[in-house]
């Protein structure tokens, strides 16, 4: 499949299918948007399997000249390919959640969905610094227009509010890229993650990305954006949002901050920690008093997202490769809990938690679903976000307790406020006759849900088949960060055998060399 | 040896077959499936623990799949089968096969019964899970996993406000617990470079010494890792702060309540601390904390058991109070003992717990003992089953000659504690004895007041609602006869109820638990706790040989305290309840703040509620409205957007459109520029 231009094929079957969509009626638009994102989701397969695990860093490349020094250039690695394979496979569930619930200007909206897909693909794809850029920031024109056409009551304030938020970092980038490109004179992203910026220069590079990073993380304090645009977005709006927009920040660390600036990530590293520590104690209270589903969600979205910012800022392998799982599992388990909301709004047309109540008793199907991504977002062992969070504080803890155990609460209070939501929502009387009266879902909800519960649980139980194709791109980046990376707090000196006492069942290895683990682990990570 | 994989993965099938097929399945079909599921588990269970007893078996371990791999970070899916592992197979697939068994009567006028099973059968897998893990991540699963099916089945009357409740505080409050086991989890990786637990326990003694930095100070490296991870299992095993959530457990079925919150969930922690004894024995300040706590739980919960009236709750406390027991027995370094006792522990109390299901039955769901009395007769086999249950769990027993399971576990735990000849351990001796005199008392008043004394069912709704009921249907017929017949049994406090012995279903497993609880100390104790049981447990947890001979060489007077305290319970119990029963309340009376103090459970909830659910939604509301709302939105997006509005407003006013206005200030601006490049 080598030399075939696969990845411009991706980008160019939804750019196609959404300028078709405009010419075609909605029922049209309907089955055209879906036939393209599965077209999109059968490639993205084929690029999954075809993805040499052992090959070299980038495959699939693409390169065209365009204009003075600015080129098409595309490519991707390991990290670049599960996040395409998570935007494609989040799509088609976005056309079918949409089905029936958008009635008006059914062809843009689909159209708006379709250009959003290629956006998406882009980002992950773009090995040219300025293309990133485009797509990076035209990817907010869709999502505004999702919000601002088809969201619900308060939809402009909201739109706007993400709009600036968004727009304020991209401004800081562009200039921090600019300067990047005079200076290493390559606009080329894999030649620019070898380059060596000057140390002070990458201080203001860093925070110059960070400002455009952190608000679409999001970071706190910077989050506010997020409830109000998922709870004004119509649903598949809020799957796509917090399922693979949110997940550009967490790429651009990945891509950008860390490999680009790596002294600067160190040098600022206590500051990432300090604002995720805040983000998950914060979110998560704030999660706990919320009465709209979506605002709930929403803030549980900011506390997850931290957990991530975490694990990249523990410069280790199990950081960066549990961010990046925390990254996917998210986008499949948040995702699937916005499309849950969606399933009992399409109903009822509220998002209120206290006009539900007792769902289990007419929605048992819904209700089992609903639990079973309940529990993954709480981070139950063998679903996807078990591992992830799992890995990014076990990197974390190696770098400092203190931030492993602030983050660590995530885990109680994440238990907290999910399980109040599901008690509200699912257990209890049926007191509301209108909520009582929901029917069950039907065979389009299930198709939905089925694969994202499915995937869930293969990440979770086998969580291989994802780490693999990254795991050599991680190693590379981790080689890279390991010269400035922190020190960790735990220092373990050595230890002794037991002062000779023969009753001791296991004393027998008292002539075992003492190993200082703490410190050959340091020894390996400067090795590599 | 691959019969563990029937073992672990038929009840995770037949729970996924029951749940998922629920309505097209059917209840019998669901039923037969999860229920010959875990007798299949169990029927090829006991061979392997009878291969272990007879010292023909060796430790094994079943690979299943990769799980994870991340730099150094390796563990995969494993089935590891050692002495302690197969004494934790008969322990949950008996009592489990026999829940499954019990509730097929129990549960058969619930609707939604192939849901019930299929989460027992659920937890089932998850507690196997957990007793065959071969690294510390896996065990953590199996530990997630018992905790989710416990929340489901505490919540499986999930319309009841009260166990909706119960369910997520039973699930935060261990997550408190499970927080600190990951910590530990993180620490034992960071320090041994592995999470398998051979391994660790390989290079766990060469660690004396070691010093770690954690939160900002230096520790002891192994004090630190035992510490956090025994916070684990004080969550999972109820220990005193992390308690809590047990007696609200109650809220699930009763047959729940036997296998998760007495038989078997809740003595992972102390399955936990046995497995990774050999860390533990690194440090002895971890030891003193397991031994501290243990007998403070031991003492605190025997308190609080003697005061409450829900039968399901006393028996609940009970089980924190054992758990204790175990506890401190693990921390004086009796390890077999500890796991003897949760042997034993397992039969008598899910019998206890089965029999007041039993009780509760007969009773038409009522729970309190109050409006109990005089039911010996009228569920006979019941009764007889609670009382082997009790006699097994008040230690009666005459040294060297017979004694039921507790008898034996219990007796070898005290020795255990005073023979460690520690501080702590003298420490733990007396609050045990004084917990096992409080056990004595609060068993017998509990057997005293259910099937002894005068009826008392006629002041209960339960009863009432269910006479009524009776009366409602089918009764018209001799209706001025029931009307007199009632009249009478209003006087001997029946209310014209009659209580009825369950089915045989539920009678079966109460006899087969019954055998249990009066042989399995005798039968077993030279297995666990004797000279020569290091071959028994052939390295699978620590042993101490010396131990053993110090708990032979304990002063008579420790030897027979146990016999003493438990007969002194017996006679207060019977003095209080049948032949003065008056007494309880005066008594009451005299020591009132004390008994309130007790009967509301030292405090604890409203101390909780108080210092952290309060705090937590209260600090919520002001994060996000003050926070989000007040500050970051204000001044942030929404100021910014005010300043852009107010500075557009000046601007405005400039565009005036007129034109001299225009011609003017183009004048001053040209005057302007010349007049700098003249003066440059």
């Amino acid at each position: 499949m080598t030399g075939f231009p696969i990845l411009s094929l991706m980008l160019a079957v939804p750019l196609i299918a959404a300028l078709a969509c405009l010419l075609v009626s909605a029922g049209t638009a309907r089955m055209l948007a879906l036939l393209a994102t599965l077209i999109d989701l059968a490639l993205g397969i084929v690029l999954w399997t075809q993805f040499q695990i052992d090959g070299p860093q980038w495959q699939f490349t693409e390169r065209a000249a365009l204009f003075s020094g600015f080129n098409y250039a595309l490519g991707i690695d390991g990290i670049a390919l599960l996040l395409i394979v998570l935007s494609v496979f989040l799509m088609p569930i976005c056309i079918g959640a949409s089905w029936n619930s958008i009635t008006k200007r059914v062809p843009e909206y689909m159209a708006a969905f379709l250009l959003m897909e290629t956006l998406m693909i882009g980002v992950f794809a773009a090995q040219d610094l300025f293309l990133f850029y485009i797509l990076f920031e035209a990817g907010l024109i869709p999502m505004y227009l999702i919000i601002g056409i088809w969201g619900g009551a308060d939809r402009i304030y909201a739109s706007y509010k993400f709009f600036l938020y968004t727009l304020l970092g991209s401004v800081l980038m562009l200039i921090a890229m600019l300067w990047m490109v005079n200076q290493a004179g390559t606009a080329d992203i894999p030649t620019l993650m070898q380059y060596n910026f000057p140390v002070s220069a990458q201080k203001w590079l860093w925070l110059a990305f960070f400002a455009s990073f952190a608000v679409k993380m999001p970071m706190w304090p910077v989050h506010t954006w997020l409830p109000d645009a998922h709870v004004q977005a119509p649903t598949a709006g809020s799957v796509i949002l917090a399922g693979v927009l949110l997940k550009m920040g967490g790429y651009g660390f990945i891509r950008f901050s860390l490999p680009m600036f790596p002294d600067a990530s160190a040098y600022f590293a206590p500051l990432v920690w300090g604002l995720s520590m805040v983000a998950v104690v914060y979110t998560s209270l704030v999660a706990l008093v919320q009465d709209d589903m979506k605002k709930l969600i929403a803030y549980s979205s900011v506390a997850h997202m931290a957990i991530v910012t975490v694990g990249l800022f523990a410069f280790n392998r199990m950081g960066l490769e549990g961010s990046m799982m925390v990254m996917l599992a998210h986008g499949l388990v948040s995702g699937a809990l916005f499309l849950a909301v969606g399933v009992i709004y399409d109903r009822l047309h509220t998002r209120e938690i206290n006009r539900y109540g007792g769902l289990s008793i007419n929605m048992p199907k819904y209700s089992l679903f609903f639990m079973f991504f309940t529990m993954a977002s709480v981070g139950l062992p063998a679903t996807a976000n078990f591992v992830g969070e799992f890995l990014s504080l076990a990197g974390i803890y190696e770098k400092s307790s203190w931030v492993a155990l602030v983050s660590g609460t995530g885990i109680i209070l994440g238990a907290a406020y999910m399980l109040f939501l599901y008690r509200r929502v699912c257990f209890g009387d049926q007191k509301n006759a209108d909520a009582a009266a929901m029917p069950d879902m039907d065979v389009r909800e299930w198709l939905m849900m089925v694969p994202l519960a499915a995937a869930t649980l293969w990440m979770g139980i086998y969580p291989e088949s994802f780490i693999a194709p990254m795991r050599k791109d991680i190693a590379t980046l981790e080689a890279r960060l390991a010269p400035t990376a922190p020190k960790g707090d735990a220092a373990v000196t050595a230890g002794h055998a037991a002062p000779a006492e023969d009753e001791h069942g296991e004393g027998g290895h008292a002539g075992a060399a003492p190993v200082e683990h703490g410190a050959e682990h340091a020894a390996e990570g400067s090795e590599k | 040896m691959h019969s563990i994989l029937f073992i672990v993965f038929v009840p995770l099938l037949a729970a996924i077959i029951a749940g998922l097929g629920n309505k097209a399945l059917g209840k019998v079909q669901a039923k037969v499936i999860t229920t010959g599921g875990l007798l299949l588990a169990c029927a090829l269970s006991w061979p392997i623990f009878i291969s272990f007893l007879t010292g023909s078996a060796e430790a094994t371990v079943v690979p299943v799949l990769k799980w994870v791999q991340s730099g150094d970070l390796a563990f995969n899916w494993e089935l590891r089968v050692d002495t302690l592992t197969a004494v934790m197979l008969v322990v949950i697939t008996s009592v489990s096969a026999l829940v499954h068994l019990y509730s097929w009567g129990y549960m058969s006028e619930e609707p939604d019964q192939p849901r019930f099973f299929a989460y027992l059968s659920l937890f089932t897998f998850a507690m196997l899970m957990l007793v065959t893990a071969n690294n510390l991540v896996q065990m953590f699963f199996g530990w997630e996993g018992v905790g989710l099916a416990s929340y489901l089945l505490i919540g499986f009357w999930f319309r009841k406000p009260s166990a909706g409740a119960a369910a997520i505080k039973a699930f935060v409050v261990n997550r408190v617990g499970d927080l600190g086991f990951m910590l530990g989890i993180f620490g034992t990786f960071l320090v041994f470079g592995t999470v398998s637990i051979p391994a660790i326990l390989e290079a766990a003694p060469a660690m004396h010494g070691s010093t770690i930095g954690a939160f900002g100070m230096r520790f002891d490296t192994m004090t630190v890792l035992c510490v956090l991870l025994f916070i684990g299992a004080m969550g999972k095993s109820a220990q005193l702060g992390l308690h809590t959530w047990l007696p609200d457990a109650m809220e699930g079925p009763t047959p729940v309540s036997a296998l998760i919150h007495a038989a078997t969930m809740v003595t992972a922690g102390v399955f936990m601390v046995c497995r990774l004894s050999p860390m533990f024995e690194v440090s002895p300040t971890a030891m003193q904390v397991v031994t501290v706590v243990g007998a403070l739980t031991c003492f605190f919960a025997a308190t609080v058991g003697t005061t409450q009236w829900d039968i399901k709750r006393v028996i609940a406390y009970s089980t924190c109070s054992q758990l204790g027991y175990m506890f401190f027995a693990a921390g004086s370094g009796a390890y077999g003992a500890a796991m003897f006792h949760l042997f034993t522990h397992a039969f008598f109390k899910a019998l206890l717990f089965l029999g007041a299901g039993s009780v509760i039955h007969a009773m038409h769901h009522e729970q309190d003992m109050r409006y109990y009395g005089a039911l010996r007769k009228k569920i006979p086999v019941t009764y007889w089953a609670m009382m082997m249950g009790t006699l097994a769990i008040t230690g009666v027993g005459i040294v060297d000659v017979f004694g039921f399971a507790g008898f034996y576990s219990k007796d070898s735990i005290l020795e255990a504690a005073y023979g460690s000849g520690t501080g702590v351990g003298h420490f733990a001796f007396f609050m045990g004895i004084t917990a096992a005199l409080l056990t004595s008392f609060y068993s017998w008043r509990l057997v005293f007041l259910t099937f002894f004394g005068k009826a008392r069912w006629s002041q209960s709704e339960h009863i009432q609602h269910a006479v009524h009921d009776d009366h409602g249907h089918g009764h018209d017929h001799a209706h001025g006869h029931d009307d007199h017949h009632g009249h009478a049994h209003d006087d001997d406090g029946t209310a014209g109820y009659h209580p009825h012995e369950s089915p045989i279903v539920m009678l079966l497993p109460l006899i087969i638990l019954s055998v249990g609880a009066v042989f399995a100390g005798f039968v077993f104790n030279h297995a666990f706790v004797s000279e020569g049981t290091g071959e028994f447990w052939k390295g699978s947890l620590v042993f101490h040989e010396h131990l053993i001979h110090a708990m032979h060489a304990v002063p008579l007077w420790v030897k027979w305290a146990p016999f003493g305290v438990m007969s002194a319970g017996l006679l207060g119990a019977i003095y209080a309840y049948i032949i003065n029963p008056g007494f309880p309340a005066k008594f009451v009376a005299v020591v009132r703040p004390l008994h309130t103090f007790f009967y509301n459970k030292w405090f604890f909830d409203e101390l909780y509620n108080f210092l952290f659910v309060r705090p937590a939604f209260a600090i919520g509301r002001v994060l996000w409205k003050a926070g989000d709302i007040g500050f970051i939105d204000r001044f942030g997006p929404n100021g910014a957007a005010a300043v852009v509005a107010a500075g557009s407003a000046q601007a405005r006013k400039i565009q005036s459109g007129l034109l001299n206005s225009y011609a003017l200030w183009m004048l001053l601006g040209l005057v302007a520029a010349v007049s700098y490049v003249l003066v440059r």
